[in-house]
């Protein structure tokens, strides 16, 4: 029997900032993840996190007015003023906990430019921010002496009229399930790259947490809004990092151009990423590509510089493409990185669902809108997983004692069963790959009405498979060929979410870019797109809208 | 990048896999061939991958990123630990010979390629591995040169991966050892100009059982590190630290000392001090201890002999030792 005050799904940067603080609440609080929290995507955040320090001559209002601007002004305002109010503190807090950020020559935190902004405020530990935050954390978490589901996979939520009261997992290293009762859960899963393929994602990222809030009724926001990354690494699809754009990087066609200079003349590299992407799009369709690519220049910026402040680029240009980055550009090309779409949550993290929360990329407060900045993913973690941890500690004051249904477990274990029993069959990664590829030819950098049908028809085709997949592995013990199959069933719900959002918006917004409706429409889309699971509805997906929240900027024309 | 006019549109990979199942009666171990065809400029990684996907799902294995930051999948490709993400087929097996494939070494193994997380993490426990500070400010950061952060890098590069744990020569006679990965993370903290703990670490990790000394610098963790941590280095740089913050009560440091008089002195080691010297002269349990080798050691005309001869050139050997001190 396990039972804790909180739950957090998910040891990434979201999960363990929202661990530490419960921690300090006083209240009983425990980490489920299917891997162990070092190996949380967070990891791969590599640029920096970005946060106005107000004594350092910046504004929060700036950076506010930067996020909303990247996001198409489709981030609700109220949301990104909490945010960048509260990322300068965030971001010091974490140098205090140990993190080795950059330094200028006062012995103060230095910072790096950044797309979609004037002011360079992003601050840095090389190119492997993302892991040197995410080390800090887990070190703070051995200090406090956090209980963690290391390898336990969450299958259900548990919901009791209308009350999300705990979970179903599996215990990977066992193979067991197991109930584990919360008074209130907070959904820190991470993204869901692997819908789509190629992604810059690592492999576990697939959606498990958007699914499981799906699932227990809670709205996925604007899902059509799916972020390709400017400068991913030709065919091994590997993030290089906006950082080096930030540093100088140029990026050339193949008659050595900046083609930037064409569309955002006055931020050229340091667009926001979706216009950026689209740009290096143009040139690859318009044949001044190479081989698919663009390059990334960076030989001007001399060798010592690049492995001082850039050196895991470095790293993994030599060693999965043998360049040299001092000597050569390297080959570029835009690659799926993020969702900004999410579970609906407001400020404090809370969704519909009472006793569940979510932060970081699986939520959607909403912050990022149409296009997310670089270096505020890593923000929107602390910043967010900090306040639904502190939120859910006020939440649990208020709820009785654990829950004594252990219902939920029997169903899961026979439906578990029931995928183990099923004859050979057809492979997990075979529809997997059918499905993540469909989603990338017709939910891609350009859309149009017919892609997304097209990417609607390949996900009915793969849904009617779903029913025929086996699962080889019949073992208990670290059986991740049964984890793959149950995996899959979470990014087919976002799959249904991703489509019915873009088919659902008759504009182009940020990210959502159709070749058929190429303007932005205010006066009808100034809004968001919820989806729902609902079996009644076409396809499996209600979709409602909503308003988006305006507070002191009115959307103007989006011009870099 | 790769010309992709020239080579081939796939490549056949050859495998050899170590799998283990600890369901089968008590639990069984045996190699497993597999043959795959992946893209030419394939990792480990992508194969194992295909194996997993297209030729055998119960292969058990770990990995996430794909792209050496997440430390996931460390394991042994043709007997030495790799993160085989990060490792290029054609670099292992240029002319499409078999990859014999393991799991990382002095960790038990969960199933396959999977190890247990304990052995590893219980190490970076032992080094109470968060920041000790002696004041917290009350608003803003710390001050810190940026040297001194840039120099903490080569240890926060540290993606837990365990490759130097699973191939460490010591961990492999000696379960006690707090091991190199755990001992790069200690010099993290120590280094680190905002822990105020240095002298008690350094002290902790100088007297504890498993410490600092050892370990037997064979380079071992220094070579399979994908990272550039070098542990061993690390683990030098600790035991220099050690040293001057006046912990010169162990054997490793006796020994460190024996070893520098004597070839002062001699102009060539005198061993047989040494051995006494490095147990402790009043230590008359391990002196009791060392007995036996000698008597052996002397029946086969192997002991050093007990007064040392001068090296011709020890003049000269002193006087290297002299221009050297005269410098520091």
């Amino acid at each position: 029997m396990y039972e804790h005050d909180v739950l957090i799904i998910g040891g990434g940067l979201a999960g363990l900032r929202a661990a530490v603080e419960v921690t300090r609440a006083g209240a009983d609080v425990a980490v489920i993840s299917k891997v162990h929290p070092v190996r949380s995507h967070s990891n791969a955040a590599q640029g920096g996190i970005n946060a106005p320090l107000t004594d350092r001559g910046d504004e929060w209002e700036g950076h506010a007015y930067d996020t909303i601007k990247g996001s198409d002004f489709l981030a609700d305002q109220d949301a990104v003023e909490v945010m960048s109010s509260e990322a300068g503190e965030a971001v010091l807090e974490l140098e205090r906990m140990g993190v080795i950020f950059s330094r200028g020559e006062d012995g103060k935190l230095g910072t790096r430019a950044f797309g979609g902004q004037k002011v360079a405020r992003t601050f840095f530990v090389g190119a492997i921010t993302g892991s040197a935050i995410l080390h800090v954390l887990f070190e703070q978490s051995l200090k406090l002496g956090l209980n963690v589901y290391e390898e336990w996979f969450v299958t259900k939520l548990i919901i009791e009229d209308g009350v999300c009261r705990g979970v179903v997992a599996i215990d990977l290293k066992t193979g067991e399930m197991h109930t584990i009762k919360a008074k209130a859960v907070i959904m820190a899963a991470g993204g869901a790259g692997r819908v789509f393929e190629p992604s810059t994602n690592a492999l576990i990222c697939t959606g498990d947490g958007l699914s499981l809030a799906y699932q227990a009724g809670v709205p996925l926001m604007d899902m059509e809004m799916i972020q390709y990354h400017p400068t991913t690494l030709a065919r091994t699809g590997i993030l290089m990092s906006e950082a080096a754009r930030g540093e100088g990087a140029y990026l050339l066609n193949a008659a050595g151009e900046r083609f930037m200079e064409k569309t955002a003349p006055d931020y050229m590299e340091l667009a926001s990423r979706d216009v950026v992407s689209r740009a290096e799009q143009t040139e690859i369709d318009e044949g001044r590509g190479i081989d698919g690519n663009v390059l990334l220049d960076l030989r001007h910026l001399g060798r010592e510089y690049i492995e001082q402040r850039l050196g895991y680029l470095q790293e993994v240009s030599v060693e999965f493409l043998g360049i040299d980055m001092a000597e050569q550009p390297v080959p570029v090309q835009p690659g799926m990185h993020y969702i900004m779409g999410g579970i609906k949550t407001d400020v404090n993290g809370a969704t519909n669902v009472p006793g569940l929360y979510a932060a970081g990329e699986c939520a959607n407060v909403s912050v990022h809108g149409a296009n997310r900045l670089g270096a505020n993913s890593l923000l929107d973690t602390v910043v967010f997983g900090r306040r639904s941890g502190a939120h859910a500690v006020e939440y649990i004051k208020s709820v009785g004692a654990h829950s004594k249904a252990e219902e939920d477990l029997t169903a899961e274990k026979n439906r578990i069963q029931g995928l183990l029993d099923r004859p050979k069959g057809e492979r997990v990664a075979t529809i997997r790959n059918d499905m993540a590829r469909g989603m990338t030819k017709g939910i891609g950098v350009f859309r149009d009405q017919a892609s997304m049908e097209g990417a609607l028809e390949n996900l009915k085709n793969v849904k009617s498979r779903m029913g025929g997949f086996s699962i080889e592995n019949k073992g208990k013990v670290f059986n991740t060929d049964l984890m793959f199959g149950l995996e899959l069933e979470f990014m087919i719900d976002c799959a249904d979410a991703v489509v019915a959002g873009a088919l659902t918006r008759k504009e182009s917004r940020g990210a959502h870019f159709r070749t058929d409706i190429t303007e932005r429409d205010d006066e009808n889309w100034l809004k968001h797109t919820l989806m729902y699971k609902d079996d009644e509805a076409e396809n499996g997906v209600r979709v409602e809208t909503s308003d988006v929240t305006i507070t002191q900027w009115e959307p103007v024309k989006r011009v870099y | 990048m790769a010309d992709t006019t020239a080579t081939p549109a796939t490549m056949k990979v050859k495998l050899k896999i170590k799998r283990f199942d600890p369901a089968d009666s008590g639990g069984k171990t045996w190699w497993q061939e597999y043959e795959v065809d992946v893209h030419p400029d394939s990792t480990v990684l992508d194969s194992l991958i295909e194996v997993r996907e297209q030729e055998d799902g119960t292969l058990a294995m770990r990995c996430a990123c794909r792209a050496s930051i997440c430390g996931s999948c460390g394991m042994k490709v043709n007997g030495s630990a790799k993160l085989v993400c990060k490792t290029r087929v054609i670099d292992v097996a240029p002319n499409g010979e078999q990859l014999i494939v393991e799991p990382m070494g002095n960790q038990h193994v969960v199933r396959d390629l999977v190890v247990s997380l304990d052995t590893f993490f219980n190490q970076i426990n032992r080094v109470e591995p968060f920041l000790q500070p002696s004041f917290v400010p009350e608003q803003g950061e710390y001050t810190a040169s940026n040297e001194s952060m840039e120099n903490l890098l080569t240890s926060m590069n540290c993606i837990m991966c365990g490759c130097c744990v699973s191939d460490c020569t010591v961990l492999e006679v000696d379960s006690s050892f707090i091991g190199p990965a755990a001992l790069a993370k200690a010099w993290r903290f120590t280094e680190d100009p905002r822990d105020s703990k240095r002298d008690e670490r350094l002290k902790t990790l100088n007297d504890e059982d498993g410490g600092m000394w050892d370990c037997t610098r064979c380079m071992k963790c220094v070579d399979v590190c994908p990272k550039g941590v070098a542990p061993m280095d690390r683990i030098m740089e600790l035991r220099e630290a050690a040293i001057e913050a006046g912990n010169t009560n162990t054997s490793g440091y006796r020994h460190t000392e024996s070893f520098y008089n004597s070839v002062k002195k001699n102009g060539r080691l005198d061993e047989t001090r040494l051995a006494i010297d490095s147990a402790g002269w009043t230590n008359i349990p391990r002196l009791l201890d060392l007995a036996p080798i000698g008597i052996a050691a002397m029946r086969k005309g192997k002991l050093p002999p007990l007064m040392p001869h001068k090296s011709e050139d020890h003049k000269k050997v002193r006087d290297l030792y002299k221009s050297v001190e005269d410098e520091s």
